[in-house]
């Protein structure tokens, strides 16, 4: 889960990392008592979970709280490729003698974390990365030393700091270390990072992503969730602990197995071509139970998709045989009763296959057609979604 | 032969006296495995009783650790099935122990968790100066040699031996696979799990089934996220000789949404299906476009290959070295050591 400016510079903030003042708002009235009670200059920041927001005019400073008042007014309801901004953070402003750039992140390839500075922040870094890779240090890292003393002033060094900047540095460097450990960070990153005409090291803006692998531990995360940015449906199926990602098309779709779902939305998305170029309409795994209950919360949730027209439900029996899903579809429908109103396209292989056949066919319920294979399957939920 | 796993492997179960663990331990036992035992701390010194390939009653000895379930029984294989919140400890114990290969099956492990039993287990090397512990996940179905055994919870009466290799991130896409070659055969399918940190990778199966003598052709599966495709497709071009075919999941997910798998996201213009099914081919890997396709095209290549010197194989070997341009430019971008 990718965390909001705000939660980041709270999350730093109660790691010991050097923040400055920042409030959220939601409303011009909140923002400009929230200049007034930070003081002096406040920059308005649109709080959305994309880069490009200043270039989108999602940034501005304010010098009153007036003006705060006027800046939050226009960038709250702004859209910003995509993201309506719902709320601004009002932000102390700061005195910006120079800026860095610094993260940490989990590392895929090589299955550690790696560190990244460089002296030259506030650009994006992609770009620099490409432009000039020379300025980027990256210094990979066992997750079980983590940022030690040495560690943090090598990756100063590095990048370039004098040896009377290093120490300041590194010690921003542990804390913001502390802060990915501490909340099962994925991403921890800083830019800019910046030195004050004091000589002070501030976080100024903070991208954090938070492992929700990890809620169990982390109970405080649960609260970071922006709810009213969720989709109704994806809100819908979470409370029912269904992994469901809604996507805009009109074939819904039902599968075990993450992998086996992906491809099901790709083989339905190429027999679309055929087919008025209709496209899967969401991706739902059930897992490896298919219990007439999940099936029939998996349905539910599938059939309140409006652009939905059809229904793709492909299972391999693995360890669950293929009679137990047909048993599960027939009583989801069942429970469903005349709120399933969509045509069911039915394809199952595997574990006892033509049992599970057996049972859909004697059930012969109006809606459910069924498939040999994967290719056929698809093929039919798409042509009934483009009727 | 196989990798990793045959009927000689002595496997145990951390977590066999739990639902799953309990579950998959008869399973594993129908499939001929030979489970000598599990490890449960606040179990240790009683035992489980099972039924064996056979039919007949067993009963398995719970042990209080898995350095003695390994002294007890000379085990030197772990199947983990302990929920996520106590995962890292059991692999951890396994790892501190020097089992030999340790399947991780638990969904759900956070990452900062796996990270860290995954670099222990690069400390703990062996005479060889290798780790001593080969990571197979986790969050992955595990491993199975048919007709010897299954450590980990594959569907083991899906097909039986042959000549194919098979390692993929996806469970379910791996069972139709084999399902879907079921009468050619397997002899070793692996599933390496679609989580961010995982401990074998694609490219160390694609290695030892290279070095396989019984696996004559190779399917390899993928999905979205992180660059582990694009780099087997450089290893492939520089060190496998068989014949590979490839499938990728993912095509029509979009942007910055987790499908299911907690490594399965797209972030920018990284990890696309696109970018892994153009390396692959670049690498000279044929690339279905379903999985029904990609069956077709290992029962095309594998044919071919096995009849004498075909002029497929000739073929393959020259769009091979067409494709070496753009493999040297995926390995100038992903090849980070």
């Amino acid at each position: 889960m990718d965390l909001y400016e705000y939660q980041a510079r709270d999350l730093f903030e109660a790691h010991g990392v050097p923040v400055l003042a920042g409030i959220v708002a939601t409303t011009p009235e909140e923002a400009k008592a929230a200049a007034e009670q930070i003081g002096g200059t406040v920059v308005v920041k649109a709080q959305v979970k994309v880069g490009g927001r200043g270039k989108a005019g999602g940034v501005k400073l304010a010098k009153t709280p007036d003006e705060a008042y006027e800046h939050a007014s226009a960038i709250l309801g702004m859209d910003i490729k995509g993201h309506t901004v719902h709320r601004v953070m009002i932000a102390q402003g700061a005195d910006i003698a120079e800026e860095y750039y610094f993260s940490i992140l989990l590392d895929r390839a090589n299955r550690n974390y790696l560190a990244m500075c460089s002296k030259e922040g506030g650009v994006e870094i992609e770009q620099l990365a490409v432009d000039s890779p020379e300025k980027l240090v990256k210094f990979n890292f066992d997750p079980n030393t983590g940022i030690d003393d040495a560690a943090a002033a090598e990756i100063a060094t590095q990048a370039g700091f004098s040896p009377d900047e290093v120490p300041a540095l590194a010690e921003v460097f542990q804390k913001l270390w502390g802060a990915f450990a501490a909340e099962d960070a994925t991403l921890v990153e800083v830019n800019p990072l910046v030195k004050t005409g004091g000589g002070e090291i501030i976080a100024l803006d903070g991208k954090v992503t938070v492992d929700e692998n990890a809620g169990f531990r982390q109970p405080g995360h649960a609260e970071l969730v922006d709810e009213s940015a969720e989709d109704p449906l994806e809100a819908k199926a979470k409370e029912n602990d269904l992994n469901y990602v809604k996507l805009d098309g009109q074939v819904g779709i039902i599968g075990n197995g993450a992998g086996l779902v992906m491809s099901t939305l790709d083989v339905v998305a190429y027999a679309g071509e055929a087919h008025g170029g209709v496209k899967p309409a969401n991706f739902l795994d059930i897992g490896g139970g298919a219990s007439a209950e999940v099936m029939a919360n998996g349905l539910d949730v599938i059939l309140g998709d409006e652009q939905v027209k059809s229904v793709f439900v492909n299972v391999f029996g693995g360890i669950t045989s293929c009679d137990a899903v047909a048993n599960g579809i027939v009583k989801a429908l069942e429970i469903l009763g005349d709120t399933a109103t969509k045509p069911l396209v039915v394809r199952l292989d595997g574990n006892n296959v033509e049992e599970g056949r057996r049972i859909l066919e004697q059930a012969n319920h109006p809606l459910v057609t069924t498939a040999d294979t994967m290719d056929s399957g698809a093929d039919k939920a798409a042509e009934l979604a483009n009727k | 032969m196989s990798i990793y796993l045959n009927k000689d492997s002595k496997v145990i179960v951390q977590g066999i006296t739990g639902g799953e663990g309990t579950k998959h331990t008869a399973l594993m036992l129908k499939a001929g495995t030979n489970i000598v035992g599990g490890v449960n701390a606040r179990k240790a010194g009683t035992t489980v009783s099972h039924k064996d390939k056979d039919g007949s009653e067993i009963e398995l000895p719970v042990f209080g650790s898995v350095s003695e379930a390994m002294e007890k029984t000379g085990a030197d294989v772990s199947v983990v099935f302990v929920p996520p919140k106590f995962a890292k400890d059991a692999a951890v114990e396994a790892i501190e122990a020097g089992i030999g290969l340790l399947v991780v099956i638990t969904e759900g492990i956070p990452v900062q968790d796996s990270a860290k039993f995954f670099n222990l287990s690069l400390t703990k090397t062996g005479a060889d100066g290798k780790p001593v512990t080969r990571i197979i996940g986790p969050n992955c179905p595990g491993i199975i040699t048919p007709g010897e055994a299954l450590a980990g919870i594959t569907p083991a009466n899906i097909t039986g031996k042959g000549p194919i290799g098979l390692v993929s991130k996806s469970g379910t896409l791996t069972y139709q696979m084999m399902y879907e070659l079921r009468d050619i055969g397997f002899s070793t399918s692996i599933g390496i799990g679609g989580d961010p940190v995982i401990g074998t990778t694609h490219i160390d199966a694609l290695e030892a089934f290279e070095a396989d003598p019984e696996t004559e052709a190779i399917v390899m599966i993928g999905e979205i996220g992180g660059d582990a495709e694009e780099r087997a497709a450089a290893y492939i071009k520089e060190h496998v000789t068989k014949p590979v075919v490839g499938y990728v999941a993912g095509f029509t997910a979009p942007e910055g949404k987790t499908m299911g798998h907690a490594g399965a996201i797209v972030s920018g213009s990284s990890g696309t299906a696109e970018a892994k099914k153009e390396a692959l081919e670049a690498a000279g890997v044929k690339v279905g476009k379903t999985p029904s396709e990609t069956a077709t095209l290992l029962r095309e290549i594998y044919q071919g290959a096995s009849g004498s010197d075909s002029a497929d194989a000739g073929a393959a070997e020259s769009l091979k070295d067409k494709a070496e341009g753009l493999v040297d430019k995926v390995k100038g971008v992903f090849t980070k050591d």
